[in-house]
């Protein structure tokens, strides 16, 4: 999982005189190199976006093509977006939805850690949680939807109670299979050196895990969005789904179509925070 | 890296193996005590897969190892020798018989051992001098410690290194670097499975001098798991050649062979020469020699 980039050099092929290609390997390969990769790969990547919002500009405001009921312009969507800014709605459905994300995944995440932890180190919590949680898997989360409002009526416990569902089972699984496959040799070798339990836990088992475990909260992330909306579509008054709904039943598909930019690019945001952090964490880990 | 040839290992055999049991810290202070290993009636067999007879994989081995020798055990691939160094350390227990270091019996992981194992086994994360901390025994205070690994990456060639993290290093650094933890255990048997096999020729010959170099610093016991016959000729005061009788699944101890000579030894040795081929067709033809 290394992600830094190495020239390969030339003379540690063959290593046999040890002082010599130590030297050969002492110099780290440096950033220009990976940032030029990186600012060619943002380019490459901005080309389809860039291309898309030019077919969509030319088929509504030059062309014609559509109607504004079938879909707007990009400046009306715009105009839309400064018009519910400036009523300062924009950022309370924003906030909110946020809020809820946020909360729902640090909620789910922990869990997920936790009885991943657990589950993936005990034998004995294996045999005894697995099957519940295995079952729970499989009910389709949006099943819990109507139990979910009938306990904790509309308010905000049950949308942060769905997406902390939404972002635990990633979690769960990615820190129990990881557990499951730490390399077996490096236990033995900790345990050989007197290490067991906590000990061997803290300094082997779970450092080797830290590059799952982020690949896990990233798909817990973009779970808990997709639950956000979930939650958000089937009842509420305030939020980026309530957004949706509320302009579908309106006809504004202006504003329906700023809702879900607003998702894409918040969704994008929040993921690629959490990606320098992976990063960060598996250069040091893994 | 030269070495003093009159300095002999043979000195610690005087040492007996009624020893107290007690790590003696020794006159010149970070010395280890070489502790002797007794194997008692060895016998190890893995359970058979489905209801099948247990696979027996050594059987009645019986073998004292004085201290501070150098033993080599040689043997076919599947022979056991693995089985053999982790009854030793007390990863794996015989399913017969006891293994004894100075006079008491393993069971359990024994602190008094090391491992260097086959494949270096390094945590990826750590640095070198974290990953030859990691040898340390639990309770050693800090300073001490870190002055002992410091020395140890010292020795090990690898003190400029020491930052430096396992994939960043070669495979001969990762493999001094697995030797410097077992070292830092101050262990009184080293138990050293194949641990240059993975090298090149020319560093596999540098590392068989460090480990001399090694075993006068710190005296120890020193079982030595090779393929090697070479290796085994240049480094280890006897050979234990471990082998199938035929028609058996079991391995014992087929021969032990007294090398000639002290160390460094030539090896161009007629003698050696002699011994050598011996092995060679030992190894060969083992099951009918026997
Ligand atoms: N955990 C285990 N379960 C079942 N069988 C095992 C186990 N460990 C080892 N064996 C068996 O014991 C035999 C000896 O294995 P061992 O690893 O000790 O051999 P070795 O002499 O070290 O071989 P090599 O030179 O190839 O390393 C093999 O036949 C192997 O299949
Ligand atoms: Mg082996």
């Amino acid at each position: 999982m290394s992600t830094s980039v190495e020239t390969p050099s030339p003379k540690n092929s063959n290593a046999t005189d040890t002082a010599n290609d130590d030297a050969a390997l002492q110099p780290r390969v440096a950033g220009p190199l990976r940032r030029g990769v990186g600012a060619k790969r943002a380019v490459l990547g901005a080309i389809v976006p860039l291309v898309l919002l030019l077919l969509w500009w030319l088929s509504t405001s030059v062309l014609g093509i559509f109607s504004p009921v079938q879909l707007p312009s990009p400046g009306s969507v715009v105009e839309a977006g400064i018009d519910l800014a400036q009523r300062g709605e924009l950022w309370t459905h924003v906030g909110i939805s946020v809020q809820r994300v946020l909360l729902g995944f640090a909620i789910g995440a922990v869990l997920g850690l936790t009885f991943g932890s657990l589950v993936g180190l005990s034998k004995w919590a294996d045999a005894l949680l697995t099957p519940t949680i295995g079952a729970f898997r499989a009910v389709p989360s949006l099943a819990w939807v109507p139990l979910l409002i009938l306990w904790m009526k509309i308010g905000e416990d049950s949308k942060v109670t769905l997406i902390a569902i939404g972002a635990f089972f990633p979690i769960f699984t990615t820190v129990y299979m990881a557990l499951r496959h730490v390399d077996k040799n490096l236990v033995e070798a900790g345990r050989a050196f007197g290490l067991s339990g906590l000990k061997l836990l803290t300094t082997i088992q779970l450092p080797a895990v830290v590059p799952s475990v982020f690949s896990g909260l990233r798909l817990a992330l973009a779970q808990a969005w997709l639950f956000l909306v979930a939650a958000e579509l089937i009842a509420s008054s305030m939020g980026l789904g309530f957004l949706l709904t509320d302009s579908q039943n309106n006809g504004r598909t202006d504003r329906l179509l700023l809702a879900i930019i607003l998702l894409a690019v918040i969704g994008k945001i929040t993921d690629a925070i959490l990606g320098v952090v992976e990063r960060k964490a598996v250069s040091r880990w893994a | 890296m030269s070495l003093d040839a009159s300095t002999s290992v043979r000195a610690e055999e005087t040492a007996t193996d009624t020893g107290s049991g007690q790590h003696q810290t020794g006159t010149r202070g970070k010395t280890s005590q070489a502790l002797s290993v007794r194997f008692a009636n060895v016998c190890r067999a893995f359970p058979g897969k489905n209801g099948n007879e247990p696979h027996v994989v050594l059987k009645d081995i019986t073998l004292d190892v004085v201290p501070g020798e150098v033993l080599a055990i040689l043997g076919p691939s599947g022979s056991g020798k693995s089985t053999l160094l982790r009854a030793a350390s007390g990863l794996d227990a015989p399913t017969q018989g006891t293994v004894l270091i100075d006079g008491t019996p393993v069971n359990g992981i024994d602190d008094r051992c090391a491992v260097a194992f086959q494949e270096p086994r390094l945590l990826p994360w750590q640095n070198i001098h974290k990953n030859v901390e990691l040898g340390l025994p639990q309770g050693t205070p800090k300073a001490e410690g870190q002055e002992r690994v410091e020395r140890l990456l010292e020795l090990v060639e690898l003190a400029e290194f020491a930052h430096l993290r396992p994939r960043e290093v070669s495979g001969g650094m990762a493999q001094r670097t697995s030797l410097a933890r077992a070292l830092a255990r101050r262990p009184g048997v080293l138990l050293l499975d194949e641990p240059f096999g993975a090298l090149d020729a020319l560093t596999r010959l540098k590392m068989q001098d460090l480990l001399l170099q090694v075993h006068e610093a710190h005296p120890t016991t020193v079982l030595l798991v090779t393929h090697d016959v070479d290796e085994a000729l240049q480094l280890a005061d006897r050979i234990v050649v471990l082998g199938r009788k035929p028609r058996e699944t079991a391995a014992s101890i087929a021969h032990v062979f007294t090398v000639p000579g002290d160390r460094p030894r030539n090896r161009s040795d007629e003698q050696l020469g002699r011994m050598r081929l011996t092995l060679l067709s030992g190894l060969g033809v083992d099951t009918h020699r026997h």
